[in-house]
């Protein structure tokens, strides 16, 4: 791969603060186009949600009353509320993990082994190319089956692997893993592809060991990558949904039923909009902390590292 | 030398807008011919052996009636079934008939999302309400508002293999299987068709999977055989009686246990393993008939077993519905009053999927009584347990989910009887104090 040196000479600062100026006047017009799309399709229905879950709605428009925070008091006192709150955060620290981890492992491996490189890449890559209900119905029908599934099959176990509340979220977390981390593989290759090789040489001449360029020069340039598939990763496994759905539906006894599927459930089964939004708002504040919380933590480290 | 041939940007735009025009022209909707046929717009659920049925019934009425043109529409069962015919009368511009389950019309909101049944535009087409099973059509109303025309009852019902059941000795002299009373004969029987199979569960019902509501399903047809019940007729207390709603889990777990049943069979396995004569009995929906003759199973059928008293079985109806529309065609309307009413009064050769008809003159049609074995368990229209009527309930409802995944474990033994019973009231318990999304309008 070839990193190309970009960094034109600047011109004095008079003439730099007169572009400027221009961009603006020219860029406002780009984005406008843009930011009518973004109001009338994220922040109107923001505000709108709100003002739905602070009603008693129902799925026909109908029933619709200003109820203010009931829905609010009641998805508080409600237990299946909580549960799925909490295994959507299970979900969450149980995949974002190995979804980091493995995603470097992989590409370190594949960065260093020279040969039929393409073939690596496109394996690893490749189960993120395929939709969640061909995912799902590829693990469930064959993979997962307690009596004719591959995996009972192969390791000889007599597992229900999404049948049993102990087994299925981690059931669920491995075909999420093993659907997703290509993603997190592809930057990070992208990210080693990118470290300048004269430093590895420098390295070398000092006589420092492979383990040791991992620590001092590979893991420190992967920092800023590492971060933004951290922050990219939570917040997607935050949203989870598809293959919890497809699988399990929620079930067995809750063990898997995310946040959103309980939205799902009372608002598009249950009829209840009202409330489904309230469940939705409050998962969105939690959104929101998680990723506030994050950009501190970071911007300290950062500082720290500067 | 020869270039690329030359495309010109007035070439390109002149060929892009034939092609669109082309297009335009292929995929509209066949009218048959011109626009002199009337639409009738029909959404179903109807799967499978079901559909086929449907759909041949579908073709008929299109041969016999040349001015109308039906155009059927078939999606998946289930939850998201209702999702979309609640979107579809919420917008008003939804088709003009669908499928239905009785047991749901109590919490759709009928009148927001549905419309009214014109009754008299039925009686011009011909079905009058005392041609109906008198709860089934009772069954049909709101207030007294007729919301739905019923087509017929789909109980829980009982396959047996007759190659196995002969050797167990279980066909009485006529080849059918000999009625059982109580808990004792039932398990006699089980255990002689399992030592006939070498020792596997004689009994396949769909215990657990994906939204099961299998164990709900069995659970609803032996409870209420000792009169148990689940809510009060007013909607607002849970009835449950407990001492019988534990005998009956008690009875399924210990089917379980006793490796009568196999526990760990989904729907589509249970059907599997009937299907290939790996299970002897099949506790299931009347509805798997036709697939199981098809595949040349060697099976009859008969009413669910009387275990707890009286001989009640699970059951819900298929209903016709018009969902709402803000603007009704007159025509269109009345082309789907005859279409409906065509469908009723060939209730005996939509029979042969294995559904009861709700119309009592195809009860009494020498066709229909020919069939076999689906006229086998018809005395079980009187006696079929519907569920309560209120908002939650009826076929893939929150609360036959919520049921099924209470119960489930009970089969399977990881969890008491009691411990399933406490699950299923606290769930019961919620849905009754959550507030009905469609309250009446008092205004």
């Amino acid at each position: 791969m070839t990193t190309t040196v970009a960094a034109p000479a600047t011109a004095g600062p008079v003439a730099k603060a007169k572009v400027r100026r221009g961009w603006t006047q020219h860029g406002l017009l780009f984005v406008g186009p843009f930011l009518l799309i973004y109001l009338a399709f994220l922040v109107w229905p923001t505000i709108l949600g709100f003002q739905m879950s602070l009603s008693s709605v129902n799925i026909a428009g109908g029933n619709n009353h200003f109820i203010g925070f009931d829905n609010y008091a009641e998805a508080f006192a409600d237990p299946r509320m909580w549960r799925s709150l909490w295994n959507t955060l299970v979900f969450t620290v149980l995949s974002t993990i190995p979804l980091v981890l493995l995603g470097l492992v992989l590409a370190l491996l594949v960065h260093n082994v020279r040969f039929v490189q393409w073939l690596w890449r496109l394996s690893f890559f490749g189960p993120f190319l395929l939709p969640s209900a061909v995912i799902a119905i590829l693990w469930l029908q064959m993979i997962y089956p307690p009596d004719y599934g591959l995996l009972n099959g192969t390791l000889g176990t007599d597992i229900l692997w999404l049948g049993d509340p102990s087994t299925a979220m981690w059931s669920i977390v491995l075909t999420t893993v093993w659907w997703t981390v290509g993603f997190n593989f592809l930057l990070y290759l992208a990210a080693l592809q990118s470290i300048p090789t004269h430093l590895y040489e420098a390295a070398d001449i000092d006589g420092a060991s492979g383990w040791d360029k991992l620590r001092s020069i590979t893991l420190p340039l992967l920092r800023r990558t590492t971060v933004l598939i951290v922050v990219l990763q939570l917040v997607a496994s935050l949203k989870v949904f598809d293959q919890i759905y497809l699988m399990t539906g929620g079930g067995p006894q809750d063990a898997t039923r995310p946040i959103i599927e309980y939205a799902y459930d009372v608002g598009f089964t249950g009829y209840r909009i009202g409330y489904a939004s309230a469940v939705s708002y409050i998962l969105f504040v939690l959104i929101v902390i998680v990723s506030l919380a994050q950009l501190r933590l970071f911007r300290k480290r950062e500082e720290v590292a500067s | 030398m020869h270039g690329p041939p030359d495309i010109t940007r007035r070439h390109l735009l002149g060929g892009s807008l034939a092609l669109l025009g082309a297009a335009a022209t292929g995929c509209a909707i066949p009218m048959g011919l011109g626009s002199s046929q009337t639409r009738v717009k029909y959404w179903h659920f109807l799967g499978a052996s079901d559909g086929i049925i449907m759909n041949k019934m579908v073709g008929a009425f299109a041969k016999d009636n040349p001015d109308i043109f039906v155009e059927e529409n078939v999606l998946q069962w289930g939850e998201p079934f209702y999702t979309k015919v609640a979107m579809a009368g919420a917008g008003g511009r939804s088709p003009d008939l669908a499928s239905f389950h009785l047991a749901r019309l109590a919490g759709i909101g009928a009148g927001q999302i549905l419309d009214p049944i014109d009754v008299k535009l039925l009686e011009e087409a011909g079905l009058r309400g005392a041609d109906f099973s008198p709860p089934i059509w009772e069954r049909a109303h709101l207030d007294g508002v007729l919301y739905a025309i019923p087509f017929d009852a789909h109980p829980m019902v009982e396959y047996y293999n007759t190659d196995i059941c002969q050797k167990a000795g279980l066909l009485g002299p006529d080849g059918k299987l000999a009625p059982t009373n109580g808990v004792d004969e039932l398990i006699a029987r089980l255990t002689k068709a399992k030592d006939v199979m070498g020792g596997k569960p004689p009994l396949a019902f769909d215990a657990l999977g994906l939204g099961t509501v299998g164990p709900w399903r069995v659970w609803y047809s032996l409870y209420p055989q000792s009169g148990g019940t689940l809510v009060s007729d007013d909607g607002t207390t849970v009835t449950i009686d407990d001492a019988k709603a534990l005998e009956a889990l008690r009875l399924m777990q210990r089917l379980g246990k006793e490796g009568l049943c196999d526990w760990r069979t989904d729907y589509g396995a249970s059907v599997a393993k009937f299907t290939n004569g790996e299970a002897a009995f099949l506790w299931n929906g009347d509805w798997e008939t036709t697939g199981l003759k098809e595949r040349g199973t060697p099976f009859s059928m008969t009413r669910f077993p009387t275990v707890f008293g009286t001989g009640a079985a699970q059951a819900d109806c298929h209903a016709f519905v018009l969902p709402h529309q803000r603007a009704r065609d007159p025509e269109v309307e009345r082309a789907t009053y005859r279409f409906i009413a065509y469908l009723v009064k060939n209730s005996a050769d939509w029979a042969v999927a294995g559904h009861v008809p709700a119309y009592l003159p195809a009860l009494e049609e020498p066709d229909y009584l020919a069939l076999q074995p689906q006229s086998e368990y018809r005395s079980v229209i009187t006696e079929v347990a519907l569920d309560p009527q209120v908002w939650f309930a009826g076929s893939a409802s929150r609360m036959w989910i919520e049921f099924g995944e209470a119960f489930s474990p009970v089969i399977a033994g990881t969890r008491t009887p009691e411990e399933g019973l406490a699950a299923a009231k606290a769930s019961l318990n919620r849905l009754m104090s959550a507030p009905n999304p469609f309250p009446e309008e008092r205004s």
